[in-house]
């Protein structure tokens, strides 16, 4: 076999990464322009930068306000997905022979094909009951919900750790809270990248659990604050594609930093 | 490791605990207002399976089962031959492999409901104005608004969102493929055609059960992307089954109503995704 570069493949790909890259275009030229810019060419590049668009958009959307929230949510959601859900799969991982764990672990796992709506009426009732319909609420849930699938994967990693490390640690005295946090959790650092990456794409760009559970205009999330802004102004398109631009570019600042390992961390997690 | 066995319950307790109330409870209760009369508020009682045999006769019903089968079918069939197309291409010798691939993923991180959006005004401004400029005098309408072919523009963007994370999948299982395995068959004088039927395909079995339930899963699930570009219009055409549960069961009084049509949807999906596991399973073995 050639060690030849397959052009004609290339270009093909390049071709096809146009209909990837197209949309993002529009929507940065769109939220450049002024409506009257637009009347003459959907496409073209602005004639001058419009940064305009943007102040309105952020003072109509009160775009500071909702990107803490979604900030707030995803980092509390990731940090505490971490700490607890490596904490339960490892009691499960380490005890798959006894019956109440093996129970757990099909208990949690076969929640993955519970399709949201048949729990979405009730929790919204139970979480305003307890006063859980804000940003508290959302990350508590966020937290619940990830447990089938990251339990899954955890548990999966876990197994593939010799027990013989943590054995030493017992015979140097270390309890097992010890081991967990000292032993376990800094070998955990591959998959623990895969599910934070994962839940950090989910807390930051959901949409339907924020739209159910909020019921307080100040606590929304960049999406929620979208959902609303659309339906008030859907005139102004400059305006609205400032909004996206805004709302969207902080997870594609993340993605070009750290791109290589968010496709690793995908891959794991769903391959396992 | 005996002494020590205590220490496991407390790790695992809280979060039993708390699943418990905020999954499983939410589950049973769901079911049991299915069997009730109950608005969302104020008072009900128990009215048996009334619910259920309404739903039965529900056109609406059964009008946002077919839409949601229709789109998740032809979804789940274009995201899967798309995607295992690109990721055989992007495993090929090109040039700029990793930026295309950087690229290839970029629809994974983003908001459905923003891309919805902003494919909204493609359909609404862009395509229509090209179409005029080209003559193509049946696309200058948005497709949007067109009842008849508002589902193609949600398949489109569902299908622009999920190949991206199919592909990677697709990438991983074929980056296990040993590449002497290819050699040794053209060395035997098989084409491309023929190695990718009887070597390719058969290796990434496994990756091709996983990519067809998740897609087909998520795809039956389908809620954002119709919020940003229909929301269920025009009329009720596009109506997915998410919507309905929501429009019904938050706006509409229907709550026991729209439990009972969320009992049926979760088995329905449990058994969509069970027998599909099973059928490609067996695949898996028998090539």
């Amino acid at each position: 076999m050639s060690r030849k570069v397959n052009w004609p493949l290339t270009i093909l790909l390049i071709i096809c990464s146009l209909f990837i890259l197209f949309p993002l275009y529009l929507t940065v030229v769109t939220a450049l322009k002024t409506p009257e810019e637009m009347g003459q060419s959907l496409l073209d590049l602005p004639e001058s930068f419009h940064w305009q668009n943007f102040k309105e958009a952020i003072r109509l959307t009160n775009f500071f306000h909702a990107f803490r929230n979604s900030a707030l949510v995803t980092v509390f959601t990731v940090a505490f997905t971490l700490l607890t859900n490596s904490m339960v799969a490892y009691a499960i991982a380490r005890n798959m022979h006894r019956k109440f764990f093996k129970m757990l672990y099909y208990y949690f796992v076969s929640a993955m094909f519970v399709p949201f709506p048949i729990i979405m009426l009730p929790v919204v009732k139970e979480t305003s009951f307890l006063g859980l319909n804000n940003m508290a609420g959302l990350i508590f849930l966020y937290i619940v919900y990830g447990l089938a699938f990251n339990i899954f994967i955890y548990v999966g990693y876990i197994r593939s750790i010799p027990y013989s490390l943590e054995e030493a640690a017992y015979v140097d005295g270390a309890s097992t809270w010890k081991v967990f946090w000292k032993v376990i959790f800094p070998l955990l650092a591959p998959i623990n990248a895969t599910v934070g990456i994962l839940t950090c794409l989910w807390a930051w760009n959901d949409f339907l659990l924020p739209l159910v559970i909020l019921n307080n205009r100040d606590s929304m999330t960049l999406p929620l604050v979208q959902y609303v802004f659309q339906s008030q102004f859907t005139t102004n398109y400059n305006l609205a594609f400032a909004s996206y631009l805004m709302a969207l570019s902080p997870m594609i600042i993340v993605y070009l930093f750290a791109q290589k390992w968010i496709i690793s961390g995908v891959t794991r997690g769903a391959v396992k | 490791m005996k002494k020590n066995s205590k220490a496991f319950y407390w790790m695992a307790l809280p979060a039993v605990c708390l699943f418990f109330i905020f999954h499983t409870i939410p589950v049973i209760q769901g079911i049991i207002y299915s069997f009730t009369n109950y608005k969302g508020y104020g008072d009900y009682e128990f009215i048996g399976l009334k619910n259920y045999l309404n739903l039965f006769q529900d056109d609406r019903v059964f009008a946002s089962y077919g839409f949601t089968f229709k789109f998740a079918i032809i979804a789940t069939i274009l995201v899967n031959v798309i995607s295992l197309m690109i990721a055989m291409g992007l495993n090929a010798r090109i040039k700029y492999r990793s930026t295309l691939r950087g690229i290839f993923f970029i629809p994974n991180i983003l908001s459905i409901l923003i891309v919805g959006y902003i494919f909204n005004y493609i359909f609404a401004f862009f395509v229509p104005q090209i179409a005029e400029k080209a003559g193509i005098n049946s696309l200058t309408e948005n497709i949007l608004g067109n009842p008849d072919l508002a589902w193609i523009g949600i398949v489109i963007v569902a299908v622009w969102q999920a190949v991206a994370f199919n592909t990677i999948l697709y990438l991983a299982g074929l980056q296990t493929i040993p590449s002497d395995l290819y050699e040794a068959a053209s060395l035997d004088g098989a084409g491309k055609w023929h190695s990718f039927r009887h070597i390719t395909f058969p290796l990434i079995a496994s990756f091709f059960t996983i990519n067809m339930v998740l897609a087909m899963k998520n795809f039956l699930m389908v809620f954002d992307h119709i919020i940003a570009l229909t929301g269920g219009g025009p009329g009720q055409a596009t109506e997915a089954i998410s919507i309905l549960i929501y429009k019904g069961g938050f706006q509409g009084g229907e709550f026991a109503y729209q439990a009972a049509n969320s009992v049926i949807y979760f088995i329905i999906i449990v058994a969509v995704s069970i027998i599909q596991i099973k059928f490609l399973q067996k695949r898996e073995v028998t090539m």
